[in-house]
């Protein structure tokens, strides 16, 4: 006999609450003293920036890390998670961003992969498939116990990430980032499931960066901001807006005013559209044109097609339509060379990733591109000495830290490895510029000097797309600030002419003219 | 703007201090691997009732006691040295190369064929157009999984253990079809080996009376020419650039999948020179087991190297030592055979181990510069 849900209902965790928690990781303090709670039958949102300490918070919950200091108590009791296994244990499950699913399972396989079966060492999958099916009722939750796992949509496989947490008897199940991975319809279909649950008595985190699903889906949000917690609200009594500035803070300067003096349009994008990821479209027509001597500011909340956006004007991913200029020459379908020899500099988000490589030292790493030419370069033999006094040259221009030129780059501090792309890529006196999160993890003062080198490219006359989660950093630097919600660009002011307020709206999805005037 | 320039510090040009701990990384380590290695081996040995210092000299005279144990050695270790450069460059570019075996059988076939057919060229042309066919030959093997790795992402180490296979049959068949001896036919022995090759193929010899002939110092020159390809010519840049980082390496320009298909092309092309070498240098003629497991033996070599072409150098010595002294003590104490083959195997293990090791080794003592990598 299956247990009637209602019955079960009472043992479910009523209280769970992390109580100044501190986590520490190399360099980066990612929680400091983060009290969080959730309570049976409440979905609690956690919103926050990238790297603002969401995850890390919810990992401890959920057993993966154990935190440095502070403690978690559920019901009144304290519990020391050592390992996940100990978290599912005491009724918390998580639904990870990336699924843990085994493609050439079945559903029911996954669902009973790592249990005990009930009649060890024999499987008895069928029980499995009823109990599924019975939840699958109860929960109104959508799932074919004995389709593949390959042959499932995204959206389905995360049913079966709920489906194997709710059979393991959790009580509160951590979602990390939802929705970032399904289309509109499944968004919908999720929260129905979601309120459903919390009806049964289950109580729910929803991590999140993306203001418009907190204020839809949850009873209470708190907010994290470097690893601290900023403020808790009940959802119904706050605003996007004031959600904004909780998230990107800090107290705002009015950028001072400065005298404008754009040359001709440098970068123009026309109807960019392009494809992410996942396969589906994230950028929805794009129009942006940068003049030469001017930073147009990117604003907008992490997630909404910066990323997609710079990779594609880099030319690391195809537009699927639209075009791109620099000057008069159409760089649509360039290739990335043809693209850096008309004049386009690109300084990655991730900058190990792309702008770099880790065990090259900092000389090999300065001529990543230039070594194919002249005067580096002899039919197919490098020209060391050339190549050293041009390397030299750029580590003391830049202020380079480096004990010398052979120094493998991963010895090298964050703001260090940035100063070095960045002298890389404007040594060679771009006409365009994109700079995507050219000081995230990097000490102030880097930060500084990167903010300096910016400005006096502009003064120099090369057009720059800033493209930035800070704020701060968008309005002190920027000649005009786009903002960027879901794919498209939802207004363009000039510097000074909003207050941090109305683009944080428009970083909302609030239209320009209601955000200027309503 | 005024930027502020950073006090003129002597920054110095060329290499840094020299690092002690690279020699422990790279040299000590393995090495401790092989003694290790022989350590099991002596456990082994006992098992079975023979004497292991014994067993041990009689494979340290074997190798190196005698005049014609050095030259074996180093016969042995020239394949070795030749298939390992070949191994540097594609693990340089991350191209993992199991093809060894059979790029060798391709090198090998086709330097029997060629100067059986052109057999009135003198030795002059004829050596270098056999050694230049063998190289072609074994670089073809070798760009099929390349290029099918580059094109179709198709898993290289299986493409090329594949790849092994059909060389493997290939050879069969053409031993036993249109490259049998000819007078063994006649004979009535139907051997499967090929006719003997015109003596003007021959590779000189070193050592009168010894089988070390000329390939030996031209594999040593090879492994310079490749330390010079790898480290100051830009297409070696660019496959370390691939090989270390493809994203960086693409947006700086760089077509990664033609690196990668290079590579491994330059691959097949050394372990077809190694083929081609062991026919006109010491068989004269191909022997069905002309490979010897040289396509595997020398992979280790390369990682006991640190997949560097010039340390690569001594670790083929090494490797060609053990296989003679194997040979040796395997005559000298009468155990089986297989039991070599036991002790080979487990200092590749403890070799390809230690490798791992001291990667993780390393990269631990670079934890501190890393960064979180997410929130």
């Amino acid at each position: 006999m299956k247990p009637k849900i209602q019955d079960i209902k009472s043992q479910r965790i009523q209280h769970v609450e992390m109580r100044d928690i501190v986590k520490r990781f190399p360099g980066v303090l990612a929680n400091s003293k983060v009290s969080f709670d959730v309570r049976a039958g409440e979905i609690h949102a956690l919103l926050g920036e990238n790297g603002a300490g969401k995850s890390t918070l919810m990992r401890q919950l959920y057993g993966l890390y154990q935190p440095d200091e502070g403690e978690i108590v559920i019901d009144g009791k304290p519990y020391v998670f050592r390992s996940p296994a100990d978290a599912i244990r005491a009724g918390i499950g998580m639904i990870h961003q990336h699924f843990m699913l085994v493609p050439t399972l079945t559903v029911t396989q996954n669902v009973a992969l790592g249990l005990r079966s009930s009649r060890e060492p024999l499987l008895d999958l069928d029980k499995v498939t009823r109990r599924i099916q019975g939840l699958s009722e109860a929960y109104g939750l959508k799932v074919d116990p004995h389709a593949f796992v390959w042959q499932l949509s995204v959206g389905e496989q995360q049913r079966v990430e709920i489906m194997k947490a709710l059979y393991r008897g959790a009580s509160l199940i951590i979602l990390d980032e939802p929705t970032a991975v399904l289309t509109p319809q499944e968004v919908k279909d999720l929260f129905a499931t979601l309120r459903r649950m919390v009806q049964e008595g289950h109580s729910l985190v929803f991590i999140s960066h993306k203001l418009h699903e907190v204020m839809d889906i949850s009873d209470r949000v708190t907010v994290l901001r470097d690893g601290k917690v900023i403020g808790t609200r009940p959802t119904h009594k706050v605003t996007r807006g004031e959600l904004v500035k909780m998230m990107v803070g800090r107290e705002l300067k009015e950028p001072e005013p400065r005298s404008l003096k754009p040359g001709p349009a440098a970068l123009k994008i026309e109807g960019l559209k392009t494809v992410g990821d996942r396969g589906t479209e994230a950028l929805h027509g794009i129009y942006l044109e940068i003049h030469s001597g001017e930073i147009l500011g990117l604003a907008g909340v992490s997630g909404n097609g910066q990323r997609e956006l710079a990779e594609c004007l880099a030319g690391m991913r195809k537009a699927t339509a639209g075009r791109i200029a620099i000057g008069e020459s159409d760089i649509t379908t360039f290739t990335l060379n043809q693209r850096i020899d008309s004049g386009m500099a690109y300084i990655p988000e991730e900058r190990m990733r792309d702008g770099a490589i880790r065990e090259f030292s900092v000389e090999e790493n300065i001529y990543l591109h230039d070594h194919s030419f002249a005067p580096y370069t002899h039919g197919i033999f490098l020209d060391f000495s050339q190549m050293a006094s041009h390397a030299i040259d750029l580590v003391n221009e830049y202020a380079l830290k480096t004990p010398s030129l052979d120094t493998p780059l991963k010895n090298l501090s964050g703001g260090n490895i940035q100063k070095l792309i960045m002298a890389r890529e404007l040594s060679r006196h771009p006409k365009a510029l994109i700079a995507a999160q050219p000081t995230r993890g990097v000490d102030i003062g880097a930060t500084e000097y990167i903010h300096q080198r910016l400005l006096a490219q502009r003064e120099a006359g090369t057009a720059i797309l800033l493209i930035s989660e800070d704020l701060d950093e968008i309005r002190t630097l920027s000649d005009r600030i786009a903002i960027i919600y879901e794919g498209r660009i939802v207004g363009v002011v000039q510097r000074g002419q909003a207050t941090i307020e109305q683009i944080g709206l428009m970083m909302a999805g609030v239209s320009m003219k209601e955000a200027m005037h309503g | 703007m005024q930027i502020k320039k950073a006090a003129n510090k002597p920054l110095s040009l060329r290499r840094p201090a020299f690092d002690w701990s690279n020699v422990v990384l790279h040299f000590l380590l393995p090495l401790a691997g092989v003694l290790a290695a022989l350590l099991i081996g002596a456990v082994m040995l006992i098992i079975l009732k023979a004497d292991p210092i014994a067993a041990y000299a009689a494979m340290v005279n074997g190798a190196v006691g005698s005049v014609s144990g050095i030259t074996q050695s180093l016969v042995k270790a020239t394949p070795l040295l030749l298939v390992g450069l070949g191994i540097c460059i594609a693990f340089r570019a991350n191209v993992i190369n199991i093809g060894g075996e059979g790029q060798i059988i391709l090198g090998a076939l086709a330097a029997t064929w060629f100067p059986l057919t052109f057999n009135t060229w003198p030795g002059w042309l004829l050596i270098p157009s056999t050694l230049i066919v063998g190289f072609v030959a074994g670089a073809i093997w070798g760009f099929v999984p390349g290029i099918l790795k580059a094109r179709l992402q198709v898993n290289e180490i299986l493409s090329t253990i594949m790849m092994n296979s059909i060389a493997q049959q290939l050879m069969n068949l053409l031993l036993r079809g249109p490259l049998m001896d000819p007078s063994g036919i006649a004979a009535g022995t139907y051997l499967a080996q090929s006719a003997r090759l015109p003596v003007q193929v021959w590779l000189p010899r070193l050592v009168p009376q010894t089988l070390l002939h000329a390939g030996a110092i031209l594999a040593v020159v090879l492994a310079v020419l490749v330390y010079f390809f790898l480290w100051r010519t830009t297409i070696g840049y660019r496959i370390r650039a691939v090989g270390l980082n493809p994203d960086a390496s693409r947006y700086s320009g760089i077509n990664v999948p033609f690196y990668q298909a290079l590579s491994m092309t330059l691959a097949g092309g050394f372990a077809g020179l190694a083929g081609a070498i062991e026919v006109i240098g010491v068989q004269h003629r191909l022997l069905e087991g002309v490979t010897s497991g040289y396509g595997f033996t020398g992979i280790v070599a390369a990682l006991l190297g640190s997949l560097h072409p010039l340390g690569l150098i001594p670790a083929s010595i090494l490797f060609g030592g053990l296989l003679v002294g194997a040979a040796q003590m395997q005559r000298a104490v009468q155990v089986p055979s297989s039991l070599i083959d036991a002790i080979l195997g487990l200092v590749v293990l403890f070799v390809s181990g230690s490798a791992l090791w001291s990667r993780r080794w390393a990269a631990r003592r670079n934890m501190g510069t890393e960064e979180e990598e997410k929130s």
